[in-house]
């Protein structure tokens, strides 16, 4: 089988790719380094890694996988924005809009909602590759708090975005959730020992989360601007921490 | 690396370039991810309900699926455990398993035989949480009442049976006598386990592991005898 040299022969050897590419890519050990070394996205990568961490046996790429879905949410979370107010009078009818009248937004709207979910299985079963292979053992601890941190705020993320669309299921889901604040020991207004503070429904931590004692105006918005701005900034700052970690612990965790 | 070798110094070098080993491989995990939510959003599409009514509750009202566990948990207990409680009492212990497990095998690899113990406690977790999501999401019809797969959701239901607190004396006597058993015994029985913990990580680890467990003993409680309380008292019911 020559197909696939002769394929490319075919398109790099003449004169229209030659004009274009001024030279090819010899493929040589300085050139491999290279290649990473000099890519500001690649070189997250150390030059070389040890031989196991290419393994999709051993990594699963579940966190790869999970670090590409963030990106793909924040992609099509971007320009989800271009159609969505998070005003309670308005948002139910820009999500019917996506679904029925902007071109391509219920493809957009779909990406991003199975994504969201994609994020949360994957980062999970992340979580479980790296216990099964013992990677959060020294010198590794603190990035497995890190990653635990990381998980939560998964959840948080996709939790919030949950109420955006300001249907039934959103609002109900989130009733549901956030009824929990009200049960928090000493803080929520039902919670036991909450007299100790004089918690009412109107000062107790689910009014700080919904910025009032029911979900309206306000808790469409502290949803949105979490969803969309604070979560998403505190995630990619850890990220940072949790990449850098990686590289700084030694690289990918292995048999010693 | 030859010359290391040769002062007798063994240098195992399994290293292999990133570029391509490693990129290829990613680049090829991002391509089937983008093409398999593009193929997935393209076939089925996301839930949109009727606008939200804050007078016309769904029923039943479900969080997100992976909230699921938890709501399934208010079967069981108050809102206070487990809404509140038993969520940071699982992301505490998460947070603290690198800093209770200090066997230094397993480190890098799979293994089940190095590290029996702690492998068998984080799956049994794990399959636990989604065990509860899985009933949280397609056992549980209107009112939350159970209905096997095969069954349709009716409002229809029987009544559950009447359920019953323990007596308080009972109950306290229980919960301290579980705890106190479940954190000697195992130190008296496996002396070796005890000492290589330390007496601080064998009390954390243990006592993690036995509200784990007890969580799960006292679902079997209310399954079982239809106990609603271990210990029900003005202030605060277990």
């Amino acid at each position: 089988m020559k197909l696939i040299p002769d394929l490319i022969k075919k398109i790099t050897d003449n004169e229209i790719w030659r004009s274009v590419f001024r030279h090819g890519y010899a493929d040589t050990p300085r050139n491999r380094v290279l290649q990473i070394i000099s890519n500001i996205w690649l070189h997250l990568h150390p030059a070389k890694v040890r031989e196991h961490g290419t393994k999709i046996r051993f990594t699963w790429c579940m966190g790869g996988i999970t670090f590409f879905i963030f990106l793909f949410e924040t992609i099509t979370g971007i320009l989800l924005m271009f159609y969505y107010v998070p005003d309670v009078n308005r948002a139910y009818a820009d999500i019917v809009d996506l679904m029925y009248v902007v071109p391509f937004g219920r493809f957009l709207r779909n990406s991003h909602r199975w994504g969201a979910h994609a994020m949360v299985i994957t980062v999970s079963i992340h979580m479980f590759r790296v216990f099964l292979t013992g990677s959060y053992k020294p010198p590794r601890q603190f990035n497995w708090v890190v990653g635990v941190i990381l998980l939560v705020l998964t959840f948080l993320l996709s939790f919030t975005g949950y109420l955006l669309p300001w249907d039934q299921l959103g609002y109900w889901a989130i009733t549901v959730g956030t009824n929990m604040a009200r049960a928090t020991p000493f803080l929520g207004h039902e919670g036991p020992f909450a007299y100790i503070l004089g918690m009412r429904a109107d000062n107790d931590v689910r009014f700080a989360l919904l910025g009032g004692t029911m979900i309206e105006a306000p808790a469409l918005l502290r949803a949105y601007v979490w969803h969309c701005i604070a979560i998403p900034v505190m995630a990619s700052a850890l990220m940072m921490v949790h990449f850098w970690r990686v590289r700084k612990d030694g690289g990918i965790s292995g048999p010693l | 690396m030859e010359v290391m070798e040769e002062k007798g110094r063994e240098v195992k070098d399994d290293r292999v370039f990133t570029w391509p080993n490693l990129v290829a491989k990613e680049f090829l995990a991002a391509i089937f991810v983008t093409v398999g939510l593009l193929f997935y959003s393209y076939v089925v599409d996301a839930p949109l309900r009727e606008l939200s009514d804050p007078g016309q509750a769904e029923n039943p009202a479900k969080a997100p699926w992976y909230f699921l566990g938890l709501q399934e948990a208010l079967v069981y207990f108050d809102p206070w455990y487990a809404g509140v409680i038993l969520p940071s009492i699982i992301i505490l212990g998460l947070i603290l398993i690198p800093y209770l497990d200090n066997n230094p095998k397993g480190n890098g690899y799979y293994t089940f035989k190095e590290r029996k113990f702690a492998v068998s406690v984080f799956v049994f977790g794990y399959v636990f949480w989604y065990v509860l999501i899985y009933i949280g999401t397609a056992l549980r019809g209107p009112f939350w009442a159970f209905f096997w797969p095969w069954e349709k959701w009716t409002h229809d239901f029987p009544t559950p049976p009447p359920l019953h607190d323990l007596p308080l004396l009972l109950g306290i006597a229980l919960m301290i006598g579980f705890y106190f058993l479940g954190l000697v015994l195992p130190a008296l029985v496996k002396k070796d386990f005890f000492y290589k913990l330390g007496i601080v990580r064998y009390v954390l680890t243990m006592g993690l592991l036995l509200t784990m467990l007890g969580t799960v003993i006292k679902m079997i409680f209310r399954l079982v005898f239809n106990v609603k309380y271990i210990i029900a008292t003005p202030w605060i019911n277990i």
